[in-house]
């Protein structure tokens, strides 16, 4: 399998487990993989991207613009901000809840993410979804990347299946807060696979 | 043997492991600092890991193990090779028995450093050999010859990945077990190991002999590798080599020229490359150090090769390459279609993130109680490298200087000289009080510079991702140990008035400060509150009815838990650690809750 996935959200948002889910599933399933992770100097609130790179022919750590299958992005602005690395007839799969930046309060910019949304159906296929909503049941936006994961794998884009994500997270998320992951992931998949 | 999937930084740390390293010594710095962290959790047997007080005193550490014939890692970032440049220079002329890697982490961009600096021109300098790895996966088998270079050479050798290297992860095929190789122990012998007029003077000839010997040696070393044939070539090394081939995977009609060991130049290598070639584009980032060694070749051996790179204009001379920017310069070089993505020319202004101090971290009330103390008198606030450097974002605004690790202790006494009847404030964290801070309190002492040190001690290396450190009691072999206690330090050099507070106390801090600011000479205060992504406080603060919306909390400490929300102040429970600093600003007492106090 050959595949550019981007995973991107805010410093807090869980981008990094997200990517690790998706790389150790796809060596899992025999294939070779790279990842990279750009993240600032921000501990929070900060943008961070993360790239996996699944495949023989992948030199770069970072995906070459224009070279993105899927775009996974927790918040709609870092969808945008990551745009140019999709494929003309690549997919954005994007959260629309909105992260203001942490310094709104003291400079009131009014960002709400529906202009990017916008744009962004402008621009490429994309599914939107209300993480907020679709993760209602489950109490706490943690889980908004496990539920965002979950549609992309429901569509069948990202090439990893169900089963060997659900075992991931039995691996990687501390045992805890397993259920719950699995759960809002599943309702995830739900989604997906209505939008395929 | 079993995979690992690990970051460029654990290849490193895993391939020093199977070379059989006996001791590995650095000091935290991005984009290096988990080399030692993943030799802690690996290491088998009797390997000693630590984190020296800062690179210098690292560099030593390994220099007298690797005499005794033991192999040697140290590591760091490219500016902490400044700091042990004092002994890498020397040592470069006496050498070494076992053999010791200099791990130099370089950060084009710069993406968290204050300098583009290029350690393979370090390497020039010195004299010593340097290898430069492409990806994690070259960097797991490199650093392993890097060793056995220097035992082959006696010389310590530089190996210098940058942030993409370190921080990209692949699959890395390694070993169960892994020992230190075996040990000579130290053999006395003054005319080799301790360094006079003489010995350097006799070893500068032989190492001016030597380096075209090695530069010969490296001409045929696996990592240099040439690539598909024409009239045009790419020259390039370290990761641009990724960038590269990832866009001529489509074009096999170029040579593509992979120098993993800038110095000594494997000259013959790069002659046998130019062979029929007309034009040249050097793809490298930081200095044009591969186009520079092909110009010489070029020029001794009168080639009619023109040459493009930095010094053309043809690649950007400063910041990093891409893989984008790669594909961008090699369409005009080649005449090829550049690739592109979608336009995004019309799209919505993005919202900025800019880094900022956290919610509830213990600098930002500091930052707040010293500018609150010294309200309208004039001050100086100098700034050091940490995570306080963003105290210089608005509103706090209390950075006026930032240079390098320690420099704000002795900036402030320069500030002092120049403008008397100042107040000259230098903040500095513990970490970097214990690496380069000591020594510029005694110059103040000594000088008689009147200063007030602001040590912002929140016991971790914070920014690097929480190491320990001297003051934390605790080192890399997972050991228990005394605390080093910065306020007897200070006490011991004579410091006159040194305070310790929670900076979370707004009164006690503040009257701290100006009580400091009353008296001359040299005075102390340490503000003392654990780093809070470590001790992770799970309180609230809350704002009652009584507020009255005049949003002075906001407009002063610019804390990102407080935030408004249809125009009414509130509080994100998201981010809130119940720091309390809010609850003491606030004019009419409306916000209170669980808080620090």
């Amino acid at each position: 399998m050959n595949k550019d996935i981007l995973v991107c959200g805010v410093g807090g948002q869980g981008t990094v487990l997200a990517s690790k889910l998706i790389a150790s599933a796809a060596m899992n399933l025999g294939n070779t993989v790279h990842s990279a992770e750009t993240i600032g100097m921000a501990q929070r609130g900060g943008s961070v991207t993360s790239h996996i790179r699944i495949g023989e022919q992948a030199y770069s750590p970072i995906i070459p613009h224009g070279n993105a299958d899927v775009i996974l992005a927790f918040e709609p602005a870092e969808a945008v901000r990551n745009l140019a690395y999709l494929k003309k007839d690549g997919i954005a799969i994007v959260n629309s809840v909105p992260v203001k930046p942490v310094t709104e309060s003291l400079n009131d910019t009014g960002y709400d993410g529906r202009d990017m949304i916008t744009y962004l159906k402008s621009k490429c296929e994309c599914i939107v979804v209300d993480a907020m909503e679709l993760c209602s049941g489950f109490g706490s936006t943690r889980y908004f990347n496990v539920a965002i994961l979950g549609v992309a794998v429901g569509t069948g884009k990202l090439g990893l299946d169900v089963e060997t994500i659900l075992k991931e997270i039995e691996v990687r998320v501390p045992a805890q807060f397993v259920d719950t992951n699995k759960d809002a992931f599943l309702a995830g998949t739900k989604v997906g696979s209505a939008n395929k | 043997m079993r995979k690992e999937y690990v970051m460029g930084n654990g290849a490193i740390a895993l391939g020093a492991l199977e070379a059989g390293i006996h001791l590995v010594s650095g000091y935290p710095g991005t984009p290096s600092s988990e080399i030692i962290e993943t030799i802690s959790k690996y290491r088998q047997g009797s390997v000693h890991v630590e984190w020296s007080v800062n690179e210098k005193a690292a560099m030593e550490v390994a220099a007298s193990a690797s005499y005794s014939g033991a192999r040697t890692l140290v590591t760091m970032k490219q500016v902490g090779l400044n700091v042990a440049s004092d002994p890498l220079m020397s040592l470069a002329y006496v050498g070494i028995k076992g053999g010791m890697v200099v791990v130099s982490a370089d950060d084009p961009g710069p993406i968290s450093s204050q300098t583009e600096q290029d350690t393979r021109m370090f390497a020039s300098f010195c004299r010593i050999p340097v290898f430069d790895p492409s990806s994690p996966e070259e960097a797991f088998t490199m650093i392993q010859d890097a060793f056995d270079y220097s035992e082959k050479y006696h010389t310590p050798v530089l190996f210098r990945p940058t942030t993409r290297v370190c921080h990209a992860y692949a699959s890395i095929e390694i070993n169960e077990t892994t020992n230190p190789r075996p040990y000579e122990g130290f053999v006395k012998d003054s005319k080799k190991w301790v360094i006079f007029p003489r010995l350097s003077f006799l070893n500068h000839a032989m190492i001016e002999k030597r380096n075209p010997e090695i530069g010969r040696d490296f001409s045929s070393y696996s990592g240099n590798t040439v690539s598909g044939m024409g009239k045009k070539a790419v020259f390039t090394g370290g990761i641009s080599y990724s960038y590269v081939k990832e866009y001529l995977k489509d074009y096999p009609d170029v040579k593509l020229c992979k120098i993993s060991t800038p110095y000594p130049f494997p000259e013959q290598f790069a002659l046998s490359c130019l062979q029929g070639v007309e034009e040249v584009l050097c793809v490298e980032e930081l200095s044009p150090f591969i186009e520079s060694e092909l110009l010489k070749i070029a020029g001794s051996h009168n080639l009619s090769v023109k040459i493009y790179g930095k010094l053309t204009g043809h690649v950007c001379a400063s910041g990093e390459n891409s893989a984008d920017y790669a594909a961008d310069i090699l369409s005009k070089f080649l005449g090829t279609a550049a690739k592109k993505g979608i336009d995004l020319s019309a799209a919505p202004a993005l919202p900025l993130r800019p880094p900022v101090l956290c919610a509830g971290c213990p600098h930002r009330a500091s930052f707040y109680a010293v500018k609150k103390a010294m309200e309208g008198k004039k001050s100086y606030f100098c700034g050091d490298i940490g995570c306080y450097t963003l105290g210089n974002a608005m509103p706090l605004d209390m950075v006026d200087t930032c240079l390098c690790m320690g420099a704000g202790i002795t900036m402030a006494q320069g500030f002092h000289w120049t403008d008397p009847d100042s107040t000259c404030f230098a903040f500095v964290g513990d970490s970097t009080f214990f690496a380069s801070g000591m020594t510029g309190v005694v110059n103040a002492i000594y000088n008689e510079a009147d200063m007030i040190l602001c040590v912002l001690d929140n016991s971790t290396t914070a920014m690097t991702g929480h190491q320990p450190h001297p003051g934390t009691g605790r080192n890399m072999m997972g050991h228990i140990v005394d605390k080093v206690s910065i306020e007897k330090i200070l006490a011991g050099m004579g410091v006159p008035k040194i305070l310790t507070v929670d900076p979370l106390n707004l009164n006690e801090s503040v009257k701290a400060v100006q009580e400091c600011a009353s008296l001359k000479g040299v005075k102390a205060i340490i503000f003392k509150s654990p780093c809070i992504a470590i001790s992770k406080p799970e309180k609230q603060m809350t704002i009652s009815d009584k507020c009255i919306q005049c949003k002075k909390c906001i407009r002063e400490i610019g804390c990102p838990a407080l935030i408004t929300a249809e125009g009414k102040v509130c509080i994100d429970k998201g981010l809130c650690t119940g720091c309390g600093l809010c609850s003491q600003i606030c004019p009419v007492h409306a916000i209170g809750g669980d808080c620090h106090e």
